[in-house]
């Protein structure tokens, strides 16, 4: 009985947490702590769905932050040049990404393991330099502006309108997850060659969670897009897709909380570290970054939330012996 | 009826011929046994029936259809279903789950079944539970529904993998040593299973090594060698031809 | 005419860099299935390292080139047993993921100290002129260079009992270790190998240019393409590979446009492995 109560118990607390964030003033959250919120939930968003191809499918992609890039600049160029109405534009930059994405898994998804990496990465490095190059596209230098529609010109109002889009996101997979399609895409993990045996299209489904997590990926280009008011050539770098999967791994792949925590706890402490490192070296927070991210995947593979689950079942199981008094094997 | 046949099945790797010329066939409702000593080319020539390697040359015939070089999960929904040697199985999800998945091919809820929460999606949910049920309760393995495949003893893991097989509903169902690594109590579970599948009238085509197992099994056996069909027809007959005896030594019980 | 043999001489010294550290990268992904990614990290210390004994403790080039072969053969037998051994028998990924968590560490480490780019005086400075080519005598040293250290390795893998070894692993991990082969120490020298390779290459190459910190990046994704291509654990591959990249690259950026020219190998790539998904040659699966 108490089982059915504590997750979803847990999950209301967060959420009431995070709509109360704005108005926290005492703990000392002003106008750069919602920012920084904001861009840390959009981050988190990116990091979902990589998770889906990776903790789901199996697949480490390096071309999401290409694909955040095409996203954010679909957005930008629908909503500024064309000057389309912001609830035109922003599905229609997520479906331009999903689009693209297609067009990259067809020939892609046949190849495995390492060999998708590089071949993910390699796109984005073209996708990077198509922007850095083609002014026309990117503007440059100067970049993109974005218009930022009446509604959310105020701070707060895109904190919830973003905050909104987490939540959907989360709903969506946590359906998805539960689903025969979320079984589907996690035999494609745990035994490709035995889910093909089994008459599960492997090809068919790993495309199809590509396109979806390219969707996603447009989707939360697109908030960085709106929240920042202007974009340039540099959002498409491939740096991005690095951290992405950092902030997928840290926080836990294949679990839906993982992702979330990695990126808004890992984006809060490059944020927090920035201002308390050395002066001026402000660029060392990343070699920490760098040896965390290689502790994690050494002694804690299933990443924080993967293996705080683990350790919750540990302790469960040591408690239940106590109390019985059995010997278990 | 026949339900599935094979003619001259060959399967090259650089200069070694694994499978070599082929020919049998399987009648349906039947269990037809393919033995063989170690490398003879019993497993290779599951994996050309089934379509994880294509074939150099040769046909699969399979209820009529030709099925040659079809890719895995076709063959599949097509109707004939496989266990592996080393048992396959997807290890860190629950025995239940591995179950489920085994039906999927047999459901049709995707995407937007997920994200417009459709009845079809529910229905077919429900199914699949039910059907789920019923095969941890033919194949015994009720206690485990909730213990992780990997986890599992490693005779029970054989019949889950039966299990899964048997999840897609398949007319054809190729064993690969379902009896590996299993000690003699239990291998007679396996028979009883193996048998219990044909009185369904599922076709049953099993490579076995235990000879005295397959002999009292098997309605018909075929014998390789060197990826050479050496013989074939009733037990009696496989077990009296001489070149089986060469390439047994004589190991063969009626 | 004399142009284009002027950027043929050209691509034959960028493929002689590509070569260098792609047979490193071969060995390592071949031999121990490790996803070396910092690799060109690796590469990129070689050469702050010879600016640090060089220009900084005044030592001749051709000592400091040896100086820093020695020790990145150090440095990479050390990243072997810190980073990579831990991670033997878990999926690829993860070695690939603590690759980027070393790089990040590396890159920043420099940065950190020192972030503007450097440069390292040539110790043969006149321009060679013969057959209607000019060229700098340096790109010689890296033609030249490249091909010492090509034909050693081929001599230490043939001719001796640890090339024999390593040779015998890349083709069978564990049938080398039930005949007594120690993989921890076949690990060990291919890492060691390697490293000192790309640290020759690093050295070599770093009169011609500046020295960064982030000189390694592209050079390491364009080793990956080429060992790849070339098929992973083969030698010829990577040499054959490696200078055809060099020449493909010089003659893009002299016909087409210098600003793609990174973008060219990549294009390729993905092309390749859209046909044959497990590259061109076959390497270990």
């Amino acid at each position: 009985m108490m089982k059915k109560f504590t997750k979803p118990g847990l999950y209301l607390l967060l959420l009431g947490l995070a709509v109360a964030f704005p108005w926290l003033k005492f703990i000392g959250v002003d106008k750069y702590q919602i920012r920084i919120m904001t861009l840390a939930m959009a981050w988190a968003i990116a990091a979902l769905s990589l998770n889906l191809i990776l903790g789901y499918t199996g697949q480490a992609s390096l071309a999401q932050g290409a694909f955040m890039g095409i996203g954010a600049y679909s957005f930008g160029i629908l909503a500024q040049r064309a000057g389309l109405n912001f609830w035109l534009a922003l599905p229609l930059a997520c479906l331009i990404t999903a689009f693209i994405g297609l067009l990259v898994g067809l020939p892609s998804l046949r190849t495995k393991g390492p060999y998708f990496a590089i071949v993910t990465l390699c796109f984005n490095v073209i996708v990077f330099k198509v922007f850095e190059n083609w002014t026309w596209l990117s503007g440059g230098i100067q970049g993109q502006v974005v218009p930022q529609p009446a509604f959310l010109v105020q701070r707060w109002a895109r904190y919830y309108f973003v905050l909104g889009c987490l939540v959907l996101v989360l709903v969506v997979m946590h359906f998805i997850v539960k689903s025969l399609l979320g079984v589907t895409l996690m035999s494609i993990r745990s035994n490709e060659n035995l889910a093909e045996a089994v008459g599960i299209n492997t090809f068919r489904n790993k495309l199809l969670s590509f396109v979806v997590s390219c969707f996603i990926v447009g989707l939360a280009g697109s908030l960085l897009a709106i929240e920042n008011g202007q974009l340039d050539f540099t959002i498409t770098s491939y740096l991005y897709s690095f951290y992405i999967l950092i902030y997928v791994l840290i926080g836990g792949a294949a679990t839906l909380a993982g992702p979330v925590v990695g990126a808004i706890g890992l984006y809060w402490l490059l944020d927090y570290m920035k201002k308390v490192g050395i002066k001026g070296v402000e660029e060392f927070r990343y070699l920490i970054f760098g040896l965390i991210l290689i502790l994690v995947v050494i002694y804690l593979p299933r990443g924080v939330v993967g293996g705080t689950k683990q350790f919750w079942e540990w302790a469960k199981t040591r408690f239940k012996k106590k109390k019985t008094g059995e010997v278990l094997e | 009826m026949t339900l599935l046949r094979v003619e001259g099945l060959t399967r090259l790797f650089g200069g070694l011929v694994a499978v070599n010329k082929v020919d049998f066939e399987v009648p349906e409702g039947n269990i037809v046994g393919i033995i063989g000593p170690n490398g003879a080319g019993k497993s290779t020539l599951f994996n050309l029936i089934g379509g994880s390697i294509p074939p150099t040359s040769g046909k699969v015939v399979f209820g009529g259809k030709e099925i040659t070089g079809w890719n895995p999960h076709h063959v599949a929904r097509e109707g004939i279903a496989r266990t592996f040697q080393t048992t396959a199985l997807f290890e860190e999800l629950p025995v239940y789950v591995n179950l489920v998945i085994g039906r999927r091919m047999r459901t049709r809820s995707g995407l937007w079944d997920v994200i417009l929460h459709t009845p079809r999606l529910r229905r077919e949910k429900n199914e699949t539970t039910g059907k789920v049920m019923e095969v941890l309760e033919f194949t015994g393995l009720g206690q485990y529904a909730n213990e992780p495949a990997g986890s599992i003893p490693q005779e029970a893991q054989k019949r889950l993998a039966i299990g899964v097989a048997l999840m897609g509903d398949p007319r054809l169902l190729l064993l690969d040593e379902p009896t590996g690594g299993v000690g003699m109590g239990e291998t007679d579970n396996i028979i009883a299973l193996i048998d219990r599948i044909r009185a369904m009238g599922i076709t049953v085509c099993v490579i076995e090594h235990k000879m005295r197992m397959i002999m009292s099994l098997a309605d018909r056996i075929v014998a390789l060698n060197f990826g050479v069909k050496i013989a074939e027809g009733v037990p009696q007959q496989v077990c009296e031809d001489p070149s089986v005896i060469e390439a047994y030594l004589g190991e063969c019980i009626a | 005419m004399s142009f284009f043999l002027n950027q043929l001489v050209i691509g034959v010294q960028i493929g002689s860099q590509y070569v260098m550290v792609a047979l490193g990268l071969t060995l390592i992904f071949g031999i121990l299935d490790i996803s070396h990614f910092a690799h060109g990290h690796l590469y990129m210390i070689g050469a702050y390292l010879l600016y640090i004994v060089m220009v900084l403790g005044g030592i001749n080039y051709w000592l400091a080139l040896i100086i820093c072969m020695a020790v990145l053969a150090v440095a990479g037998v050390v990243v072997e047993r810190t980073v990579y051994r831990p991670l033997r028998g878990t999926p690829q990924i993860n070695t690939f993921i603590a690759a980027i968590g070393l790089i990040l560490m590396l890159e920043t480490l420099v940065r950190g100290i020192q972030p503007k780019a450097l440069s390292v005086p040539k110790p043969i400075d006149t321009t060679l002129r013969f057959a209607g080519i000019t060229m700098e005598a340096q790109r010689l040293i890296v033609i030249v260079g490249a091909i010492v250290l090509i034909v050693l390795l081929q001599l230490f893998i043939k001719r001796t009992r640890l090339g024999t070894a390593i040779e015998a692993v890349a083709q069978d991990r564990e049938g080398a270790s039930l005949v007594g082969i120690n993989v921890n120490r076949i690990s060990a020298l291919t890492f060691a190998i390697a490293t000192s390779l790309a640290a020759a290459a690093a050295v070599l190459m770093a009169p011609l240019a500046f020295i960064s910190p982030e000189m390694g990046s592209m050079l390491i994704l364009k080793a990956f393409v080429i060992v790849v291509i070339g098929g992973l654990g083969s030698i010829k591959g990577a040499i054959v590979g490696g200078y055809l990249l060099g020449i493909l690259e010089a003659m893009a950026i002299a016909y087409i446009s210098s600003a793609y020219k990174d973008v060219f190998a990549f294009a390729v790539l993905i092309l390749i492995l859209a046909i044959r998904p497990t590259g061109l040659f076959r390497g270990r699966e």
